[in-house]
């Protein structure tokens, strides 16, 4: 049907495990890389996991190319071993009894190679993730960084049509996180076939990724491109996660009417029915005096219920008609002596605020 | 430490660790190369040794995979069956040896067959050493390799899936690698337990010597007619007992006894 789909992976499932329902319906081409990002348990594991045979889907089908892997319907259902998938995983199970070398021969090996090829196919990756040096080591001798790329090249060495990541960096520290994290674009360029990255930080989708899948609660909540999902949030989640105010309302024109309290006033666009504001916190500012009339069309009174430093700014958590998130600086707390459980009143330009609707 | 419990504490000290040193004290040591080297003394312990091994050989090949069986499927009546399978742990060896008479005796439940179609019969034999042997020790080879597999993190065995390994070659290059330590422990158990055996052994194997009569039987019928070779016995096999125990430290000493 889809060309470029042809050597690509398909999902359009459901798969239960004990009380929980992961339901998807997802494609990613050849070369693209699609970041999964959501909470705990909102079953991005899961989704791998079926993808890669360790548990069978119990409604719909998965495909690779023109091979199904999986299909309730038929009965059809490759085991784990005979698909072309190679797993990174979150804490990368690497083999404690063999050395480097061994662990990235193995998997030439189990898929049928002889000895000596598997080995130079090994050397081949060893070289490639400039672990040359490394093969005698085991993994217990390793740091997590070290271990990521062994993990990697184990994967890698198996020749496979799709490689999928569990949190592959989550395991590091915040110092080496960010080498490993441009050593893995580089790799996940070179790599021909579709590339699925589990991850739960925001950062990581949005430099690893082609496109977005925000699941939730074993749903698709939004997909998107990097930029979309982290400028236009569909759920608390992302917004959180982005670090942007998201209400949910009705639009009619120049005004929308919250679903919680309060009302903002926006560009008119001749917006109709229901629509998402999404509001920098930096752009709203604070101040102890009602304001006068300004370019600054929306205007509010809040009480601040918590005060945390963040870099160089604070946040203020503001309880009012809405709730928000608003950044400023030290010195403002200072001059406005803004404390915990102060009056506040909010403002924020009609331009500032990104109004559009969800699920398109 | 208050008393009521130090004071019996003490007792049981010296009610285990007494008869070891009164073994230790009474020992003919000048003479121990001699009571040793008594043809009878020999034979027994070479029979045992061997056999001992072969059984543990036998438990490694066969119990290792039951082993697997009840850590890594489940089925309907798994539970009834490793109760049935442990319960020689349990079950006094002699009662073991009359249920293996019934069952492999000439007119047992299946050593009819067995002399009917191969001519075969085990009883009082050195195989029927070997079998109760195995009969008894078994079972603490399957328990701890049981536990270890059902603590071993399985991810590794998904991992190798992952790269193309089919379910045999999953447990030859990872399983069996990763609770290696474990069999190690299992078989010196197995091993230990079997060398010892001697309820079993002495009930369908009897004691011919040379041919069933194996250390603990030797020490039994020792103790009657030469008291320092069975001394002398005693104290092999309280080494082999010593070299297991400290061969097993880290798993034994170290906390309770995990079995």
């Amino acid at each position: 049907m889809r060309n470029d789909l042809f050597d690509g992976l398909t999902v359009d499932a459901e798969v239960t495990r004990g009380g929980f329902t992961l339901a998807v319906s997802m494609a990613a081409a050849p070369g693209e890389v699609v970041g999964i990002l959501g909470p705990n348990g909102a079953g991005k594991s899961t989704l791998l996991s079926a993808i890669a045979g360790l548990i069978p889907v119990s409604a719909g089908r998965i495909t690779l190319g023109d091979r199904v892997m999986d299909d309730a319907g038929s009965g059809e259902f490759v085991e784990t071993a005979g698909r072309p998938v190679g797993f990174v995983f979150q804490n990368y199970r690497l083999f404690p009894h063999m050395n480097v070398r061994d662990n990235v021969a193995f998997s030439p090996r189990a898929r049928g190679m002889r000895r000596e090829a598997a080995e130079s196919t090994a050397a081949h990756w060893l070289t490639r993730l400039g672990l040359t040096e490394l093969a005698d080591r085991k993994p217990g001798q390793l740091s997590g960084g070290q271990s990521q790329r062994v993990a990697l090249a184990r994967a890698l060495a198996g020749h496979p049509q799709l490689l999928l990541l569990d949190e592959p960096l989550s395991a590091l520290d915040a110092g080496t996180r960010l080498d490993v994290q441009a050593e893995l674009k580089r790799h996940l360029a070179d790599f021909a076939g579709p590339s699925l990255l589990v991850t739960h930080d925001p950062l990581e989708a949005l430099v690893l990724a082609d496109r977005v899948l925000v699941l939730e609660g074993g749903r698709i909540v939004q997909a998107g491109t990097p930029s979309q999902v982290a400028r236009q949030p569909a759920t608390d989640y992302v917004a959180k996660l982005v670090g942007l105010n998201l209400y949910a309302g009705h639009a009619d024109g120049a005004n929308v009417k919250l679903d919680r309290d309060g009302n903002f006033i926006i560009p008119d666009r001749g917006q109709q029915g229901d629509v998402l504001v999404a509001v920098r916190p930096s752009a709203i500012v604070v101040s102890t005096q009602q304001p006068v009339a300004g370019s600054a069309r929306n205007a509010w009174q809040a009480r601040i219920v918590g005060m945390t430093l963040l870099a160089d700014r604070i946040r203020l958590d503001l309880d009012g008609k809405p709730s928000a998130l608003a950044d400023v600086t030290p010195a403002a707390v200072a001059e406005l002596s803004l404390v915990s459980g102060a009056e506040v009143w909010l403002t924020v330009k009609a331009t500032d605020l990104e109004v559009y609707t969800h699920g398109s | 430490m208050p008393a009521p419990l130090l004071v019996p504490a003490l007792v049981a000290v010296a009610f285990l660790v007494l008869p070891l040193a009164g073994l230790l004290i009474r020992a003919p040591w000048s003479g121990l190369g001699k009571a040793l080297s008594g043809s009878d003394a020999t034979q027994a312990l070479v029979l045992s040794v061997w056999t001992a091994s072969v059984s543990t050989a036998i438990s490694l090949v066969i119990g290792t995979p039951l082993a697997w069986v009840l850590a890594r499927t489940s089925f309907p009546g798994q539970r009834l069956l490793r109760a049935l399978v442990t319960l020689p742990l349990v079950l006094p060896p002699v009662v073991g040896g009359v249920a293996l008479l019934l069952a492999f005796s000439r007119v047992g439940l299946v050593g009819r067959y067995l002399d009917y179609w191969f001519g075969l019969t085990i009883p009082f034999t050195p195989l029927a050493v070997v079998m109760a042997e195995t009969f008894v020790a078994m079972p603490f080879l399957i328990i701890t390799v049981e536990g270890a597999l059902r603590s071993a993190d399985q991810g590794f065995e998904e991992a190798a899936a992952t790269l193309g390994a089919r379910r045999m070659t999953v447990f030859r290059r990872v399983t069996v690698p990763m609770i290696a330590p474990s069999l190690g422990a299992g078989a010196v158990l197995c091993w230990a337990r079997a060398l010892g055996e001697f309820g079993a052994t002495i009930t369908f194997a009897g004691s011919f010597p040379g041919q069933t009569e194996t250390m603990p039987i030797a020490v039994y019928y020792a103790l009657e007619n030469d008291p320092n070779a069975a001394i002398a016995l005693s104290l092999v096999l309280l080494l082999v007992s010593v070299v297991v125990l400290v061969s097993l430290r880290d798993r034994w000493l170290r906390r309770g006894p995990v079995l």
